[in-house]
């Protein structure tokens, strides 16, 4: 693997008619790192996502996977390079089980003569080993995913893009409705992925949670980015002040 | 990093809730054996001796048939009213078929099928294209197919709503045996009620498409994310559904050898009755193919059973309205603490 950028965004612009969402953003995140995007409502955050996720495509400026310019025509191109997207709504069914949201549409099958039938007991087996790895003990993945708390709900759907091949995960916002234990959990979580060297661009508004694991920290404004930071170079207040946009950069 | 506490443990009254939740048939077990009970100090001994227990299953089979069907629609997150009317329409396909074109058996059935099969897609296409409720898509099928089995029974007997001579058309057909009589005592229509009830529960349970049906029902934006192809795995049960009246048309219409316009009635509502009773919400994305086959089974003895006791049998309406009521405050309670519990 190459220690550049796994992904990159250049100059991207986004126009939805006469709206401008992004004016200028450049961003990057290399293997290993977890690097912090940090908006204020209204900044462009859900923009800037959709376009790393394949939904939306740049007006102007473009996208980089391991260097090479790169088109994502919708989120299945951006999944085929392995960009994955972690939405807020997580994709998962509250009444289904954890291990059967987790093969949700990728689901492992075993024949029995002409009989294609599910196998469950991989699907447990792996549910369970992979939230272990996440630092959650899972007794039971036959539990339906409403019952479990929203830190766990997070970590196994950043679990389930890791097994299936992510190489840079998108958070979105995955603290934002969650309480202390719950946000320690995912933080957690989001350090294991790290260790295993992928990338993963962490967005968020709470500059504590992004200071409490970020690697590197990059501020958006009105649809611009400013400048990169490393975290030995900002504060808490430094971030705080940038986000408002009561100084500048 | 660090710091992260083990996630807290379960209390054991929720451990024990939860198992409750992944058997949605529970409550219907638990609905048969009161209703089994009840029957046992009510009604005459004879409602439990091999001939008794054969009168309730024959409602209960028929019923069933049209229930698994209901059931997995329903769990996709849909629903066909017109059911009821299709037994009379896929009836009269059926029977004219046989005695105003004199056709083989095996040609009826195929054309019985092939007719359900497009009035089901005509729903799915209907429901899926426009986006509109189920509901009030499939209860104007209700009132055009039921119209139509009386216009059409009119032009092939000459005016009247009952088309006779069909058992007449079909002597000597060597298909007849799997549609009518009995297996070593047992009626026909009971072992196609559970080969239906056992088909649609592994498939549910223990398929890919089931996790796409559950998928479907519990959230057909994030299915679809997934990857789950929604609108097929709709469009297919509506066609399942269709084809489930029909062999019920064929069944019952070989057994008593004659077709109506009455055929059927009503038996949508009675269908979707046994699947909530089973567990399956009416929202979709949670219920159990084994809920509906028991939800079925409570059906045929209460309508049966009553005939045994000297209750007055008009109360079973009452009775199943009751059930009914009960079924959905139980399968709502389940469904809020399942969803929403806790964030």
């Amino acid at each position: 693997m190459s220690s550049g950028p796994l992904i990159s965004a250049r100059d991207v612009a986004k126009r939805f008619g006469s709206v401008i969402a992004l004016s200028g953003v450049s961003f990057d995140v290399g293997p290993g790192e977890v690097h912090c995007l940090l908006g204020d409502n209204g900044a462009g955050k859900s923009t800037l996502i959709k376009i790393l996720s394949g939904v939306h495509q740049p007006s102007e400026g473009g996208l980089f996977v391991d260097g090479e310019p790169a088109l994502f025509r919708d989120p299945r191109d951006a999944l085929d390079r392995g960009i994955a997207t972690v939405f807020q709504d997580l994709a998962m069914i509250p009444l289904m089980s954890v291990a059967r949201n987790f093969f949700l549409g990728r689901e492992p099958i075993k024949r029995l003569g002409p009989i294609r039938m599910l196998d469950g007991d991989r699907a447990a087996d792996v549910t369970r080993d992979e939230m272990k790895r996440m630092g959650i003990t899972l007794r039971d993945p036959g539990r339906p995913v409403g019952t479990l708390s929203g830190g766990e709900r997070q970590c196994v759907a950043i679990a389930r893009a890791v097994y299936f091949g992510a190489r840079v995960l998108i958070l979105d916002e995955p603290t934002s409705a969650l309480g202390v234990t719950q946000t320690a959990m995912v933080l957690k979580c989001i350090d294991e992925v790290r260790s295993r060297g992928l990338g993963v661009v962490f967005i968020t508004h709470n500059v504590r949670h992004a200071l409490q694991v970020g690697d590197r920290f990059t501020v958006l404004n009105r649809g611009r980015t400013l400048d990169s930071r490393a975290k030995s170079e900002v504060t808490a207040d430094e971030l705080q002040a940038l986000m408002s946009g009561s100084v500048s950069a | 990093m660090g710091g992260a506490e083990e996630p807290e443990a379960q209390p054991p009254p929720a451990q024990r809730f939860l198992e409750l939740v992944k058997r949605p048939e529970l409550g219907a077990v638990g609905g048969l054996l009161v209703v089994t009970l009840f029957f046992l100090f009510t009604a005459d001994p004879a409602m439990f001796t091999a001939a008794g227990l054969m009168n309730v299953m024959s409602p209960a089979a028929q019923l069933g048939i049209l229930a698994v069907g209901a059931a997995l629609l329903m769990i996709s997150g849909e629903f066909d009213l017109s059911i009821g009317s299709m037994v009379a329409f896929a009836g009269f396909v059926f029977g004219a078929i046989l005695v105003v074109w004199q056709a083989p058996l095996a040609v009826a059935i195929l054309l019985t099928f092939a007719f359900a099969i497009s009035i089901g897609a005509l729903n799915a296409q209907i429901v899926l294209k426009t986006g509109l409720p189920s509901f009030i898509v499939t209860l104007a099928l209700l009132f055009m197919l039921r119209g139509l089995s009386l216009v059409g029974l009119k032009w092939a007997t000459g005016g009247s709503t009952q088309l006779r001579g069909i058992r007449e058309s079909v002597t000597g057909s060597s298909l007849l045996p799997l549609f009518t009589g009995d297996v070593s005592g047992i009626p026909i229509e009971l072992l196609w009620f559970a080969a239906v009830a056992a088909i649609g529960a592994f498939v549910l349970a223990r398929t890919r498409f089931g996790n796409w049906i559950l998928a479907s029902g519990g959230d057909a934006e994030a299915a679809r994310n997934s990857g789950v192809p929604v609108a097929d795995v709709k469009a297919i049960l509506f066609i399942v559904t269709a084809c489930c009246a029909a062999l019920v048309a064929i069944l019952t219409v070989l057994d008593s050898g004659s077709t109506d316009a009455r055929r059927g009635f009503q038996k949508e509502f009675e269908a979707i009755i046994a699947a909530v009773i089973g567990g399956c919400l009416l929202t979709g994305g949670f219920g159990s193919v084994v809920g509906a086959f028991f939800g079925a089974i409570i059906f045929g003895m209460v309508v049966i059973g009553l005939t045994y006791t000297r209750i007055d049998q008009d109360w079973y309406q009452v009775f199943l309205g009751a059930m009914l009521l009960m079924a959905v405050l139980f399968n709502n309670y389940v469904r809020k603490r399942v969803a929403g519990e806790r964030s």
